[in-house]
């Protein structure tokens, strides 16, 4: 089946095979390789992505539902060389370790933000109740999410992920 | 995983729908937010000739009031329930409930008209939508029908729904101004209820002019707790009236014992569980 999906800002047009998972069209077919598969129970969110503004389990939906929508993935967030304010967080508060839940944690964790700009400690666990981490134990995620909260102020709209000066990391995602 | 190999439509109208699932008979499944069903074809526990996609139908998105009742499309996201005003002003034990489902990702793209035909016994929107005396509208070849909500849970993951028949809208008659709450009792990592407790109330000068009780995860349905609400009606709305009236509240169930906890627990958790729902819903 064709379909045309907006991915990262680039329009896409494939054929696709009806039970492809969204995940793995944007891994395999479009090269997306920062969107990780993590489970086979859509439990570990791993695979989040932004669909059409909301976050949602790559894994859990069709690429053929995706059709005529805008996909945003973890490679689609920094700007001009640099990372997103989130991203710099979850660097600066040293929110990963393996790194593996770490694509999918920040996609929504800046959901998480559209909808609640200045989240406490428990609206941030509940927020990211649906992506599991087997490393850092949540503690430096909840703080990143804070304070990327508190650099972006103004929500996490498209001017807030704008932050003036702030150098792109050697080896960050570009 | 990767499912295993399905056709797939995705028509705009539900006549196109219904003509869609009657033609492609018995093999085929609608596919609605994806969010139960996909997990299954990705483990292939089930392998489905023909997905019908319900994504790209306008009519089945959107709640309106119609006289004393909400109308709720099958569409209708959990992110979308959480959110909607109407549903705030007039079914708040929807919004609340819809609240505790799953995790943000998955309320995005879940349905209500997807939970509901699921039924699955520990899915939480099956509990409030019998609480709350809601219709089920649902179409087929042979035209519409309407199912009350005691009605439409027949059994595990069964329903009333006939084969080539979606279910369109959920008619929710109006609680305005009631007060509810749904209190879940689920492990951390997985947000499934191992036992949970829709109330929805109507207080009037201090005591309990009405009161709707269900539970979720108590039998191989929805259990409507009706000698909690008997013993609530009339009542004060004290910690301690609504104490006695909630020890009524595993009278008539049969629920399962498995990993997460045995039958006799289970009873425990609902007597418990609906006083904290009654208790929060009124305040008390
Ligand atoms: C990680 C995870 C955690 C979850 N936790 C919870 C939880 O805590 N509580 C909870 O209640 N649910 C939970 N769910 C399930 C979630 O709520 C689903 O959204 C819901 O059960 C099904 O809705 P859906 O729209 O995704 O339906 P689908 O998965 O698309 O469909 C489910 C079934 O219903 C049928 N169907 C769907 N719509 C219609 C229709 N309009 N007419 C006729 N048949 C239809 C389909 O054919 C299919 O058999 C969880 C899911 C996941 C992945
Ligand atoms: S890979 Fe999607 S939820 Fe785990
Ligand atoms: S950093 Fe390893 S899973 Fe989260």
């Amino acid at each position: 089946m064709r379909i045309t999906v907006t991915v990262d800002g680039t329009k896409f047009t494939d054929d696709v095979e009806p039970r492809q998972l969204l995940v793995h069209y944007l891994r395999e077919r479009l090269g997306k390789v920062g969107t990780v598969v993590g489970c086979d129970t859509s439990n570990c969110g791993a695979c989040t992505v932004h669909l059409d503004g909301h976050s949602v389990k790559s894994c859990s939906v069709l690429a053929v539902q995706a059709d005529g929508c805008e996909v945003t993935t973890i490679e689609g967030l920094a700007r001009d060389g640099n990372l997103h304010p989130v991203q710099r967080a979850f660097h600066d508060n040293h929110a990963l370790q393996c790194g593996f839940c770490t694509p999918g944690m920040i996609m929504q964790s800046i959901d998480l933000l559209a909808d609640n700009p200045d989240p406490d400690e428990k609206a941030v666990r509940e927020g990211l109740e649906g992506n599991l981490c087997r490393c850092t134990g949540y503690q430096n995620i909840v703080r990143a999410v804070r304070d990327a909260a508190a650099q972006m102020q103004g929500g996490a709209g498209p001017e807030a992920e704008q932050v003036a000066g702030a150098p792109a990391t050697a080896g960050g995602t570009q | 995983m990767i499912p295993a190999a399905f056709d797939y439509v995705a028509p705009t109208t539900v006549d196109d729908a219904v003509r869609a699932l009657s033609e492609a008979g018995e093999d085929a499944k609608i596919i609605a937010g994806g969010q139960s069903l996909l997990p299954v074809l990705r483990m292939r526990l089930a392998a489905p000739s023909k997905l019908i996609d319900l994504g790209k139908v306008p009519e089945l998105r959107g709640i309106r009031e119609d006289g004393d009742a909400l109308v709720i499309g099958a569409m209708t996201t959990h992110y979308e329930m959480q959110h909607d005003p109407l549903i705030a002003e007039h079914a708040s034990l929807l919004a609340l409930t819809a609240n505790a489902v799953a995790d943000p990702q998955v309320r995005h793209r879940g349905t209500f008209g997807g939970s509901l035909a699921h039924a699955d016994p520990a899915g939480d929107l099956p509990a409030p939508a019998l609480a709350l005396d809601a219709e089920m509208v649902v179409r087929g070849m042979d035209g519409t029908r309407t199912v009350p909500a005691a009605e439409f849970f027949t059994d595990f993951f069964t329903t009333a729904l006939r084969p080539g028949e979606i279910l369109v809208e959920v008619r929710v008659p109006k609680t305005t101004g009631w007060s509810a709450h749904y209190e879940k009792f689920n492990r951390v990592a997985q947000a499934w209820s191992i036992v949970a407790v829709a109330a929805a109330v109507r207080v009037e000068g201090g005591a309990i002019a009405e009161a709707r009780v269900a539970l979720t995860n108590m039998g191989s349905t929805p259990v409507r707790a009706t000698s909690v609400e008997q013993a609530l009606v009339g009542r004060e709305a004290t910690p301690s009236a609504i104490r006695d009236a909630a020890a009524h509240a595993a009278e008539g169930t049969s629920p399962p014992s498995n990993a997460d906890a045995d039958a006799e627990y289970r009873k425990h958790l609902a007597r418990v569980l609906t006083s904290r729902a009654v208790s929060a819903a009124v305040g008390a």
